[in-house]
C-alpha cells in the first residue's frame, strides 16, 4: 500500500505531557503509575492518572462538551505544537478533505457515573450534565472537529482496546479512495469506575504495577491517555516516519478472553506485513499489546511465535502509561514513532523475570540502536485485533 | 465518488419485523402499524450468547442473521461494520446504578457486554469468522457514518461487507438525557461488484449541505426515522423494497456536510 507520512503528533498520558516527556520517561525508565486514588471507593490497584485534569475545566464556550475525556483530549491538542501543525495542514489541504477518526472505549461515561451518584443523593441530575457532549461516543470527535476547524468526514471507532489503532486503517482507506487528502487520527480514554470495577470483576486487575510478560504477571494497571497524529499522502515534511501497513481481524472466540492460539492476532500482523510488502526479518521491534494478564500475554506470544523469529526484540510499554484502553493504539503508535526517530527500543518497565515459556525476546531495559521498522499490536475485547506497521521514510 | 452495490436488506423494528413483513409496508402496499418487537433470540448465536447477550446484541444480530440468510457470500468472506449511537442503554443504566453504590460491584458479564463492539464480537463468534469487524458511532448520523465507512472499505479493499445499524431507547432515568422513540436495527451487504442478489447499484458522495434529508412520506414511518439514529436508514430501505428508476437520497451527516446516495435498481 502507499505509505502515509506522519507529519505531526502529540500525546498525554501518566508518563508525561507531550512527546518529549514521554520519550524522557522511556529513556530514563521512569513510569507514571501510582496507587489508585480514583473515585469514592478506590480499589486496591495501581493506575496511570494524568495529574490535575480536575482543575482544567473547558472554556465557558465549550461547556456543552465538559467532561474528563474532553479535558484530556484538549490537553493533548495543546501539546507538541499540534494546533499550529493543524493550522499549517489546513493551509496546504482543504479542510473538507481532512478526515477525523478517533477511538474511545468509554468516552465520557464518568460523567454519567457521577450523575447517578448525584441523582441518588438529591433526586436531580447535576447541573451541567449533558449526555450528548460527554458520555456519547461521538462527543470527543465532535469536540475535536470543532476545536480544529475541520470540515471533512468524521466518526468515532469504539472497539475496546483496539479503538485508536483501527482509526489508522480508516484513515488510509479514506485517503486511498480519494475522499480525503489527509487525516487526523487519535484516541482518548479516561479513568472511570466502569473500567476499574469492570476489569476487577473479571479478575484482570493487578494489585501491583503491571508486569507485562513477567512469569508472575497478574493483571493490568488501568491508565488514561489522549493522542493525535496527522497523516498525509505525499508529504515531504514532518517526522520522517510513515504508516507502512495495517491489519485487522477478529478472534471469533470469546468476548473477554483472547483466542489461545493467537490465530486472529497473527492474521492482523500478516496483513500489516503484506500491505507493507515487508518480511518478518525486516521488523526491528514489536511494541506488544502486552497487557500483563496471564492469558493475553500468552495468546499474543503464541501469535508472534508462529510468525516471527524468536530473536525479534519485543517489549510492552504499559508499565509507563498503564493500559490506556481505547487510547492504547495511538499512545503506542506514538511510542513506535519516537523509537524510530530517536533510535531506541523501549524496555518493559516493572518486569523482573520474563516468562521463558512464552518464548519471546522480551527487552527488559532500553536499547539505544537504530530502529527502522516497528510493528505495534492492539487487541481488544470482542476479539478485535489490529496491527500497525510504522517505518522510516526514505525521503 | 464511491461506487458499490447493495443486497440482502434486513430490518428488525416495531411493525417492521423482518424483511418479508417490512417490504410491503416500505413499498406503501400496506399501511405501517407499529407493534411491539418480539423478544428476539437469534438462532445463529451460540446458546450462552442467546441467554446472556445484551438487548443490543440480540437486536443487531437478529438483523445481521437475516442478511446472512439472503446473501450468497459466506460470512467468513464478509468484513463487517456495526454502527450505533448509544450501544446498549440497559447496560449503561445497570453499570452506573451499581457504581453509585457505596461499595461498587459490577457484573462481569455486564461489563464485557458493555463494550460497543460486543455485537460485532458475538457476530464473529457466531459465524466463526476471523474477518475484520469495526464498531462506529457518530451520534444521530451513525447510520450515515457506517454507510460511508462501509462504502470506503468496499472500494479501497475491493471486498464485501456487512453493514449493521442499531439503536435502542434509554429507559428511566437516562431517557431524560437522550430520547429515542423505538428500537431499530437494519442490516445489508455492500459489495464491490454485482451479484445475483444485487438490488441496487449505488454511488455515494460527501457534499456541502444543499438539500433537506430524504424523508418518509408516511407520518408514522417518518416519526420512526427521526426517533432513532439507525432508522435514518429508512429512505434507503424503501428504495431496496421498491426501487424507482433512479433516485438520489440525502442523509444528514455532520453540521457542514451531508451524504448523497444515488441508487439505481439492478
Amino acid at each position: 500500500m502507499d505509505p502515509l507520512q506522519i507529519t505531526a503528533y502529540t500525546t498525554v498520558s501518566a508518563a508525561g505531557d507531550g512527546k518529549e516527556a514521554l520519550q524522557s520517561a522511556l529513556l530514563e525508565g521512569k513510569g507514571g503509575l501510582q496507587p489508585n486514588d480514583f473515585g469514592h471507593a478506590p480499589l486496591d490497584t495501581w493506575i496511570g492518572r494524568v495529574a490535575d485534569l480536575e482543575n482544567r475545566p473547558l472554556d465557558e464556550g465549550d461547556r456543552q462538551f465538559e467532561c474528563r475525556n474532553n479535558r484530556l483530549a484538549l490537553m493533548a491538542l495543546q501539546q507538541d505544537g499540534f494546533l499550529t501543525a493543524v493550522e499549517s495542514l489546513k493551509s496546504r489541504v482543504d479542510p473538507t478533505r481532512i478526515g477525523l477518526f478517533l477511538g474511545t472505549s468509554t468516552s465520557g461515561i464518568l460523567s454519567t457515573e457521577q450523575a447517578y451518584l448525584e441523582l441518588r443523593k438529591s433526586g436531580r441530575w447535576p447541573a451541567g450534565y449533558h449526555f450528548k457532549g460527554s458520555h456519547d461516543l461521538f462527543s470527543a470527535t465532535h469536540f475535536v472537529r470543532m476545536k480544529l476547524g475541520l470540515k471533512g468526514p468524521a466518526f468515532s471507532i469504539s472497539t475496546a482496546c483496539s479503538s485508536s489503532a483501527k482509526v489508522f486503517c480508516d484513515a488510509h482507506r479514506f485517503i486511498s479512495t480519494g475522499l480525503c487528502d489527509a487525516a487526523i487520527v487519535g484516541g482518548v480514554d479516561t479513568l472511570c469506575l466502569t473500567t476499574l470495577f469492570g476489569f476487577n470483576s473479571l479478575e484482570l486487575v493487578s494489585r501491583q504495577p503491571c508486569r507485562p510478560f513477567d512469569q508472575n504477571r497478574d493483571g493490568i494497571s488501568i491508565g488514561e491517555a489522549a493522542g493525535f497524529m496527522v497523516l498525509e499522502k505525499n508529504s515531504m515534511t514532518g517526522s520522517g516516519v510513515a504508516l507502512l501497513g495495517y491489519g485487522e481481524s477478529s478472534d471469533a472466540y470469546h468476548i473477554s478472553t483472547p483466542r489461545p492460539d493467537g490465530a486472529g492476532a497473527r492474521l492482523a500482523m500478516e496483513q500489516a506485513l503484506n500491505r507493507a510488502e515487508l518480511t518478518v526479518d525486516e521488523i526491528d521491534y514489536i511494541n506488544l499489546h502486552g497487557t500483563a494478564t496471564p492469558n493475553n500475554d500468552r495468546a499474543e506470544a503464541n501469535s508472534i511465535n508462529r510468525l516471527f523469529p524468536s530473536s525479534t526484540p519485543c517489549s510492552s510499554t504499559k508499565g509507563w502509561t498503564g493500559h490506556t484502553l481505547g487510547a492504547a493504539g495511538i499512545t503506542e503508535s506514538i511510542i513506535a514513532c519516537l523509537a524510530i526517530e530517536a533510535g531506541f527500543i523501549p524496555g518493559t518497565l516493572n518486569t523482573q523475570s520474563p516468562d521463558a515459556t512464552l518464548g519471546l525476546n522480551i527487552q527488559r531495559s532500553i536499547a539505544t540502536e537504530p530502529v527502522t521498522r516497528v510493528l505495534s499490536n492492539s487487541f481488544g475485547f470482542g476479539g478485535s485485533n489490529c496491527s500497525l506497521l510504522f517505518g522510516q521514510t526514505s525521503c | 465518488m464511491l461506487s458499490f452495490y447493495l443486497e440482502a436488506p434486513a430490518v428488525a423494528a416495531p411493525g417492521l419485523d423482518g424483511w418479508a413483513n417490512a417490504k410491503p409496508v416500505l413499498a406503501e402496499e400496506t399501511a405501517y402499524q407499529p407493534a411491539p418487537l418480539p423478544n428476539y433470540v437469534p438462532q445463529i448465536l451460540p446458546p450462552t450468547a442467546q441467554r446472556r447477550g445484551s438487548q443490543s446484541t440480540l437486536l443487531a444480530i437478529q438483523a445481521a442473521q437475516e442478511s446472512l440468510g439472503t446473501t450468497e457470500i459466506a460470512p467468513t468472506k464478509l468484513a463487517s461494520i456495526f454502527t450505533s449511537s448509544i450501544g446498549d442503554p440497559e447496560i449503561v443504566d445497570r453499570l452506573c446504578s451499581a457504581l453509585a453504590d457505596p461499595q461498587p460491584m459490577v457484573s462481569p458479564t455486564q461489563f464485557h457486554n458493555s463494550v460497543h463492539n460486543a455485537p460485532a464480537g458475538y457476530w464473529s463468534i457466531a459465524t466463526d469468522s476471523l474477518e475484520s469487524t469495526s464498531s462506529l458511532a457518530a451520534g444521530d448520523a451513525s447510520f450515515a457514518a457506517g454507510l460511508l465507512s462501509a462504502a470506503v472499505q468496499c472500494q479501497a479493499e475491493s471486498r464485501s461487507l456487512l453493514l449493521v445499524a442499531y439503536d435502542l431507547p434509554f429507559e428511566a432515568p437516562l431517557d431524560a438525557t437522550r430520547q429515542l422513540s423505538a428500537p431499530f436495527a437494519t442490516s445489508m451487504v455492500v459489495t464491490p461488484s454485482a451479484s445475483r442478489q444485487t438490488q441496487l447499484r449505488c454511488t455515494l458522495e460527501i457534499n456541502a449541505i444543499s438539500a433537506p434529508a430524504s424523508r418518509m412520506a408516511d407520518a408514522k414511518l417518518e416519526q420512526l426515522r427521526v426517533g432513532n439514529p439507525a432508522a435514518r436508514a429508512l429512505p434507503l430501505l424503501q428504495q431496496l423494497a421498491s426501487p424507482t428508476d433512479e433516485e438520489t437520497l440525502t442523509f444528514d451527516y455532520l453540521p457542514d456536510c451531508q451524504l448523497q446516495l444515488k441508487c439505481k435498481p439492478c
